[in-house]
């Protein structure tokens, strides 16, 4: 299969000094749905800034469908769509003028443009706002614009940055259903995020980024199968005065009448259960301390996804 | 290399930021011009006898056209290119497959076209004041055109270094308009004190406004063709200056 875009040693230096990306390789095949994960600061907007000509890169290729970025921009540029983290519109402008403007842009002849427009706006749910200048817009429906706006060349990669940040849980989950069927219809698809739960519902391919650097990049499938163990929490039915000691598992007491034990890969829950039975404890409820990709990345990059170094 | 859909996009586009804020565009020229033919023309010019052969408001008509040209097409470019930056919305431009000549070429062409339009207003104005002569219309018409582009070009080097929309009101205000005053709009430079005089043959807006005038009116101070010249050397190095700027990415890439 093809690659639909390839990342080789890329460096970026910010002016200030600030090293964002230190030397990151990383590629995605065509039609794949793949995120790049992190937490804020990880320089995933730097990444996806590079990659679309927003920012220089220090050193280091891309290439998009082979093209690079060097020597073959304008090829390359044809080819992506682009979703940036913040609303970078002229708030002025109408919305339909905004996606045939952009469609013009990509060399799109202005009647098919307003045709594509038309059908990205409909897609979105933006048809009747058609008329509403930008700055009416709630900042759902500008979110949706962007991707109306993203799409209207007709790109074969799209790439979104943080398309699910400050999105309320309904759109979010309808942005979910409506990548899935861009990328069924043979769209290659990048997103960074840094919901967990996003990659684990709707992407093939991870790779983990943190301080510049990507430490792990391999199909979400497998990086799940990769977790040796679990945290679990567990609520006891009566008040203990100290964590108990049982003879292979190491409990902390959480309250007093909760507790964290950590379960190895090759412990069974029913060991655990027995031991606690022995020990004369009740257990009443249970549940993992973090969702299971969470508990991947803390153990990656010792800390979670929320809180960077 | 231009792209001819984008250059036509872009075009486009900043027509209708033309006319969908025409209060800010369209309407000041016509105003402040009405004063000028009203208050210079009518009342203090009919005070003033025939200067080079014409009366007083004939003879400033051409400089107040070419005044309102290259302020307004230096603000249209600086202005429209500033907000673009300063909203992010230039990156609707910087990641689509769109060359940096296309890039300038379409903003510069607006500038060129809110100039022109501009321009047509003032004479329109000038007209209800006074008969307006054109004795060399294909002169008049090169030398608008040019400058014009000049300016727009100069607006465009403005907005690539701007960072505040102060920084796009500074040159305007402190350069354009005293160089514009003291190009003979309202004189000719040979009722100047000789060193005067001199001084004037450095101010490079003086030769474009000769030019129009003589474009206009048949007379100059200085040769029509030196304006000429002067308007596309100028506008060819601000055109590869502000190219090279792009291609760099200054103010607009990290
Ligand atoms: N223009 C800039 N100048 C200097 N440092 C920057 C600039 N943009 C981003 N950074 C820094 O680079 C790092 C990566 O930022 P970014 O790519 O935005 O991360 P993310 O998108 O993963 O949150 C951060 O430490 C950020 O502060
Ligand atoms: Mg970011």
């Amino acid at each position: 299969m093809s690659q639909a875009l390839t990342i080789e040693n890329l460096v970026k230096v910010y002016q200030s000094g600030k090293v964002a990306l230190k030397g990151i390789s990383l590629s995605i095949a065509e039609g794949d749905f793949f995120a790049l994960l992190g937490p804020n600061g990880a320089g995933k907007s730097t990444f996806i800034g590079i990659v679309s000509s927003l920012v220089t890169k220090t050193s280091g290729s891309v290439r998009v469908f082979g093209h690079s970025i060097d020597d073959d921009i304008l090829k390359a540029k044809q080819l992506i769509g682009i979703v940036p983290q913040e609303f970078n519109f002229n708030i002025f402008t109408k919305t339909i003028d905004v996606v045939v403007t952009q469609a013009g842009y990509y060399g799109v002849p202005y009647r098919q443009a307003k045709e594509q427009a038309e059908h990205y706006l409909q897609q979105l749910g933006l048809w009747e706002k058609r008329n509403e200048t930008v700055r009416f817009l709630s900042g759902g429906m500008k979110r949706r614009l962007m991707i109306a706006r993203s799409l209207v060349h007709q790109p074969k990669l799209l790439i979104l940055d943080e398309p699910t940040a400050g999105v309320d849980i309904e759109l979010r989950r309808s942005l979910w259903v409506y990548l899935e069927k861009l990328n069924q219809q043979g769209l290659t698809v990048l997103l960074t995020t840094h919901y967990l739960e996003e990659v684990e519902i709707l992407c093939k391919n991870v790779a983990i980024i943190d301080n510049g650097e990507i430490l792990v990049e391999k199909s979400v499938h497998s990086l799940l199968g990769d977790l040796t163990g679990e945290t679990l929490i567990l609520d006891v039915d009566s008040i203990l005065p100290e964590a108990p000691k049982l003879e292979h598992f190491t409990c902390r007491l959480v309250t007093p009448d909760s507790l964290e034990v950590d379960l190895l890969e090759h412990q069974t829950v029913n060991e655990l259960f027995t031991s606690l039975d022995a020990a004369g404890i009740r257990i009443l409820s249970l549940r993992n301390k973090f969702n299971r990709l969470e508990e991947l990345f803390i153990r990656l990059t010792g800390h979670t996804v929320e809180d960077a170094v | 290399m231009i792209n001819w859909i984008a250059l036509k996009t872009i075009v486009r586009k900043e027509c209708v930021r033309i006319f969908r804020i025409w209060p800010q565009t369209l309407l000041p020229p016509a105003i402040t011009m009405s004063l000028y033919f009203v208050i210079f023309g009518h009342v203090i010019g009919s005070r003033i006898g025939l200067v080079e052969g014409y009366n007083y408001i004939q003879f400033i008509a051409p400089g107040l056209v070419m005044m309102t040209v290259i302020l307004n097409a230096y603000a249209n470019v600086s202005a429209s290119f500033f907000s673009a930056k300063f909203t992010h919305s230039v990156q609707e431009l910087m990641v689509a497959p769109v060359s940096e000549w296309t890039i300038l070429l379409g903003y510069t062409l607006g500038g060129v076209i809110r100039g022109l339009v501009v321009g047509a207003v003032v004479m329109v104005v000038a007209s209800f004041f006074t008969h307006i002569p054109i004795q060399h219309f294909f002169s008049m018409l090169a030398i608008l055109l040019i400058s014009a582009w000049l300016f727009s070009l100069a607006g465009f080097f403005n907005a690539l270094f701007a960072t505040t929309f102060d920084d796009i009101s500074i040159i305007p205000n402190f350069v354009l308009t005293p160089l514009t005053y003291l190009g003979g709009v309202f004189y000719s430079i040979q009722a100047l004190p000789p060193a005067w005089r001199v001084a004037a043959h450095f101010n490079p807006i003086l030769y474009l406004m000769n030019g129009f005038r003589y474009g206009m009116l048949g007379v100059a101070d200085v040769s029509p063709w030196l304006g000429l010249f002067i308007s596309i050397a100028a506008s060819v190095f601000f055109a590869v200056l502000c190219y090279v700027l792009l291609k760099r990415g200054r103010g607009l890439r990290t």
